[in-house]
């Protein structure tokens, strides 16, 4: 039998199912390839026990002939802004450093309650802030992938979802999940070669996860291809009481639904994405994904965007000001880090804390955010970012009366070497701009990978689709995956 | 609009983040230069926009008015830097 | 009362008073949360993961809460906002979990309405109307104590996230006894709704007091906030401790700044908080955790629907059934006294009969025993027996207030006690006439003043008559059979 870890989240289903191996044996192999991999830092904690619990708790249940779970003998990885019972959840930062929650995040324990187990919690960006992982804490995440130029610089794994599209494409795990609030599952998809898909917003409950945009944020998952995002997705989403935005609404069947035939379907392609200074390879790519999608029954159509430029800088309004207020919680007096200094008064507390316990990116959004609704400027401001934001809502419902859905580059590059851009954080921000508009308007999106640009990188495609309609956005993802036919895989160096 | 280092304090006091001078002088070309970049919104003419609410239509759901939680004060502690017979403390405040 | 004027050294100053009243919203649950709200409770027993604002907590609202401040809103007539939002004001503070307390700034739940406060004690039909600005909902924090260690505050969360309604009046009232009587109204007014309990020595009921000065027919001064001021008699010596202080500082030739204070209970007066920062900026802006609030046509009825007969209606039908004005705004000024005395009616007793004997015996019984209507000893099912022995004649005034005294006492309904005891009173004519012929042979002087003019002696007579009959005697026949005898 080939490698099980090569095996993605419906090959370990099915084999398990059917017998081939027994859900520990799985759950062993990924837990040891786990722990041979500190190298590339995508792990902040490892929890062997607990795959191994939901493991043997699978073989037991079919060793008495029941009805198997539809995630059984499925170990994953957990982005650390998932809170978990039990285990240390820090969103890789100084401030949470310690803390283990008490509670256990509704999109986990539904992944639990699927069957699946958990080989540990992912490296990220701080507070999932971030678009190369190195805002964390805790050390950067290594992307798996090298340039095939032999340099060996250690490359970004995108952000902030990195350690999971690591975890992925390394094959550490069949599967993880990942947040997203501005492109945090679709860049760092993109830039590693799986797939990954943001739900309508609303779709995932966000309780008992660790809040950085309240509007914006929407966990999804991170796996090798369509077929696997689909089957997490119906295991983590599903309306949930205790989030008062979340949908009350049925989880369709998207894995059954699948089909990769575009026949009577529009795919809108917005001519505002052409950007400035995009490389050729991505222009060329998306050239290809256009021709794909025709080859697969689709009538292609040119539509316009109008607001798409706007969308970034208005993100990065109301993301900040969202979290300034989202993070005012981490203050050192109920759990976490406490920096009290000698002397020090309440207030001094709070502001010795914070400045110890936020990086500097964080402290960067926060500040932006506390400025941004000041006294004075909230209307020129967030209100105009959410007016904005309402006629980029407008651009999309207009072009849905064009097309079903929308095909995009997922990124303006393919993965950068760490510490490339970090020192501009505009050029680091810029990363998000295909990501972005639909993340405002919490529509559902997903990366696939496209191909590989000649330094031997992967690239991703984003489709966008109407809300709700999950099903168009993966079933045109399948008809890119079956024609780019993408096997690329990084070499393990780790 | 532009910020100065004392507005920089100022935002970081407000943002209960302590922040040396050394840090202002360094935290204040780089806001402008963000500011600078989001203030390209006020190009964009939103006369008769009402500024969105929700990202997807959806209503505020209310919930049954039932005692369904508390009672766990061991866990609401279980984090604390600091608790003693069951609050937490703080540094003395004076009002 | 508007006539109220602070007597300065250089003239007279009108004072401007505007009260942001926090009313708990009588619920099982918070606000956002599903934990206690129960008054009391060890610390931090009735704190949910939410109210601690543990990472990743969401708020999800209660609809009671939301459905108190509705009725609350309709008992003040005010407008019902269909659509409205939660906001979040930021602030630091160690009673503060998530760093912001939800709230309403930009579309409350409720606008305008107003109170109408009675402005004469006597005459409860001469009011003044207050205006009240809004209502918005919002959780309280949560408690800080600072006396139970050298270095340390104690926090207890129990209350973080309890709803409170914040009842913004416009600066309406210009006396302390304004302010006092637009507090009681309002208290009253909750809890003839049921919407909050108006317990005041618990926190139920606090308000932040806002006070200026001017030279009557002036522009508004500037004012101070003078914060969390829990009883009425507070209030308003806050306000004329506030009154007078900026007076002072006034005709010293200083100016007032727009403050936070605090009241001292103990020595009646305000001073400035200094703990709070000297420029608020609370950055409010819309919880992105929370959709708009929309309500339907079916919530808003039933809202109304379960609305009760409030003070003024009730005391108008009481004054309409016959009640004096005096009487109707004693009877309708707490919620229980109202509902004895609607049980009262109920039973069938008159209006005025029984107003008047609420007022003078049942007030002046519970006086005397030091309890009130909500343990009164007699029911109104029983009282309304023994109002009927007066009306229907079987009890004079007099035996009625012993039958009454046994009933306190023994806990036994009129007609048993006017049984055993034989109290009741005679309309026997030949009895009657009997003894009056025996006072009359008595006091045969007496009889001769009277017919030759003396008048007054006719209530010697009729004394006399009713000591021979142990009080029994029926005083109307008396009368009447006493004037026949003495021609
Ligand atoms: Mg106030
Ligand atoms: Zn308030």
């Amino acid at each position: 039998m080939a490698d099980i870890t090569d095996l993605g989240v419906a090959g370990l289903r099915d084999g398990f199912r059917s017998g081939a191996f027994s859900a520990r044996e799985a759950a062993e192999a990924f837990s040891a390839k786990v722990s041979r991999a500190k190298a590339l830092n995508a792990f902040l904690v490892e929890t062997p026990d607990h795959a191994l619990g939901q493991a043997d708790a699978a073989d037991r249940a079919r060793a008495a002939g029941e009805e198997p779970k539809p995630l059984a003998g499925v170990p994953l990885g957990i982005k650390d802004l998932f809170a978990t019972r039990g285990v240390a959840t820090t969103a890789a930062s100084h401030i949470l450093e310690g803390f283990t929650p008490p509670y256990e995040s509704t999109v986990t324990q539904n992944l639990w309650n699927a069957g699946a187990g958990m080989l540990g919690k992912l490296n990220m960006d701080q507070f999932a802030m971030g678009s190369s992982n190195e805002t964390s804490y805790f050390g950067n995440v290594i992307s798996p992938w090298r340039r095939k130029d032999g340099s060996n610089a250690p490359l970004a794994p995108g952000g902030s979802s990195g350690g999971s599209s690591a975890a992925v494409a390394a094959r550490l795990c069949p599967g993880a999940t990942g947040t997203d609030t501005g492109g945090s599952i679709r860049q760092p998809a993109a830039f590693t070669g799986i797939s990954g898909i943001k739900p309508t917003y609303g779709r995932c409950s966000r309780w008992g996860t660790i809040a950085f945009a309240s509007s914006l944020d929407q966990a999804g998952p991170m796996a090798q291809d369509v077929r696997d995002c689909a089957i997490l997705l119906e295991a983590m989403a599903g309306f949930d009481p205790k989030d008062a935005t979340s949908l009350q609404l049925d989880v369709p069947r998207w894995e059954a639904n699948l089909s990769s035939d575009m026949k009577g379907k529009r795919v809108g392609v917005p001519v505002e994405y052409r950007v400035d200074n995009m490389p050729e390879e991505i222009e060329a790519l998306w050239r290809k994904g256009v021709e794909w999608m025709r080859g697969a029954g689709a009538e292609i159509v040119e539509v316009s965007l109008p607001h798409t430029k706007y969308a970034l800088p208005a993100y990065y309004i109301i993301a900040p000001a969202e979290a300034s207020s989202n993070l005012a919680r981490y203050d050192g007096v109920r759990y976490g880090l406490r920096d009290l200094p000698d002397g020090a008064g309440l207030q001094d507390m709070y502001a010795a804390t914070r400045a110890d316990g936020f990086g500097p990116e964080v402290k960067r959004r926060i500040m932006i955010g506390t400025y941004v609704l000041s006294a004075g400027f909230y209307d020129a401001y967030y209100t105009q970012a959410q007016k904005v934001r309402a006629l980029i809502a407008r651009d999309f419902e207009q072009a849905w009366e064009k097309c079903d859905v929308l095909l995009t580059p997922t990124a303006p590059s393919a993965a950068f070497a760490l510490g490339e851009k970090s020192a501009d954080p505009i050029a680091m921000y810029l990363n998000d701009v295909f990501t972005v508009p639909s993340s405002l308007v919490g529509l559902p999106a997903m990366s696939v990978p496209g191909g590989l640009d000649k330094q031997g990188l992967p690239l991703g495609l984003q489709i966008i689709g109407k809300a709700l309609d999950e099903q168009s956005v993966l079933n045109a993802g399948l008809a890119i995956e079956e024609r780019a036919d993408f096997k690329a895989r990084p070499e393990a160096w780790w | 609009m532009s910020v100065d280092e004392a507005t920089v304090k100022r935002i970081a006091k407000l943002a209960r983040i302590a922040i040396s001078d050394e840090e202002a002088h360094h935290y204040t070309p780089e806001l402008n230069n963000i500011l600078g970049w989001i203030e390209q919104l006020g190009e964009v003419d939103t006369s008769g926009v009402e500024p969105m609410t929700a990202v997807i239509p959806n209503k505020l759901r209310l919930r049954e008015d039932e005692v369904t939680d508390g009672g766990i004060r061991d866990q609401v502690l279980a984090n604390a830097p600091q608790a003693e017979h069951g609050f937490f403390t703080v540094p003395k405040v004076i009002e | 009362m508007s006539d109220y004027r602070i007597q300065g050294a250089t003239g007279e100053w009108e004072v401007v008073i505007g009260l942001e009243v926090h009313a708990q919203v009588t619920s099982n649950a918070k606000l956002f949360s599903g934990a206690a709200t129960a008054f009391g409770a060890e610390p931090n027993s009735q704190v949910s993961l939410v109210d601690a604002a543990m990472p990743g907590m969401l708020p999800v609202p209660n609809k009671e809460c939301i459905r108190q401040a509705v009725r609350t809103g309709m008992a003040l007539e005010a407008q019902i906002n269909r659509w409205s939002r939660f906001d979040r004001k930021n602030y630091f503070y160690a009673d503060l979990p998530q760093g912001y307390q939800i709230s309403q700034l930009y579309h409350p739940l409720v606008g305008e309405g107003a109170i109408e406060v009675a402005v004469d004690e006597k005459n409860p039909d001469a009011t003044k109307t207050i205006g009240v600005e809004r209502i918005h909902v919002e959780q309280d924090a949560g408690k800080l104590m600072h006396d139970q260690h050298p270095t340390r505050s104690y926090v207890d969360l129990n209350r973080s996230g309890v709803a409170l309604m914040e009842i913004v009046s416009r600066p309406d009232m210009r006396s302390p006894a304004e302010a006092g009587a637009y507090l009681r109204k309002l208290r009253n007014v909750l809890r003839y709704v049921g919407s909050c309990d108006g317990n005041m020595e618990e926190g139920s009921m606090r308000a932040d007091v806002n006070v200026s000065v001017r030279r009557p027919g002036e522009p508004f001064g500037t004012r101070t906030e003078t914060k969390n001021v829990n009883s009425v008699r507070f209030v308003m010596q806050a306000i004329e401790h506030e009154a007078s202080r900026q007076v002072d500082v006034l005709e010293g030739g200083g100016q007032i700044v727009q403050e936070t204070r605090l009241f001292n209970p103990d020595t009646g007066t305000t001073r400035s908080m200094r703990s709070k920062e000297d420029a608020h900026d609370y950055r409010y802006f819309p919880d992105p955790d929370l959709l708009p609030l929309e309500l339907d046509d079916a919530f808003l009825e039933e809202c109304r629907a379960s609305l009760p007969e409030l003070p003024d209606a009730k005391r108008r039908r009481y004054e309409a059934a016959g009640v004096s004005p005096y009487n109707a705004g004693v009877l309708t000024a707490e919620v229980e006294t109202a509902r004895w005395f609607d049980a009262l009616l109920e039973a069938g007793s008159d209006a005025k009969q029984a107003s008047n004997w609420v007022a003078a015996e049942l007030f002046g019984a519970l006086n005397r025993l030091g309890r009130s209507i909500e343990d009164c000893p007699v029911s109104p099912a029983q009282a309304a027996e023994l109002l009927k022995l007066v009306a229907d004649g079987t009890l004079s005034g007099s035996l009625a207030k012993q039958v009454f005294e046994v009933m306190l006492e023994t806990g036994d309904d009129a007609g048993k006690i006017v049984e055993e005891r034989g109290l009741k009173q005679t309309s026997d004519t030949g009895a009657i006439e009997a003894e009056i012929a025996k006072v009359i042979a008595a006091n045969a002087d007496k009889v001769a003043e009277y017919r030759s003019g003396k008048d007054k002696l006719f209530g010697f007579f009729v004394g006399q008559t009713m000591k021979a009959m142990g009080g029994k005697a029926n005083p109307g026949v008396v009368n009447e059979l006493l004037k026949k005898a003495l021609g």
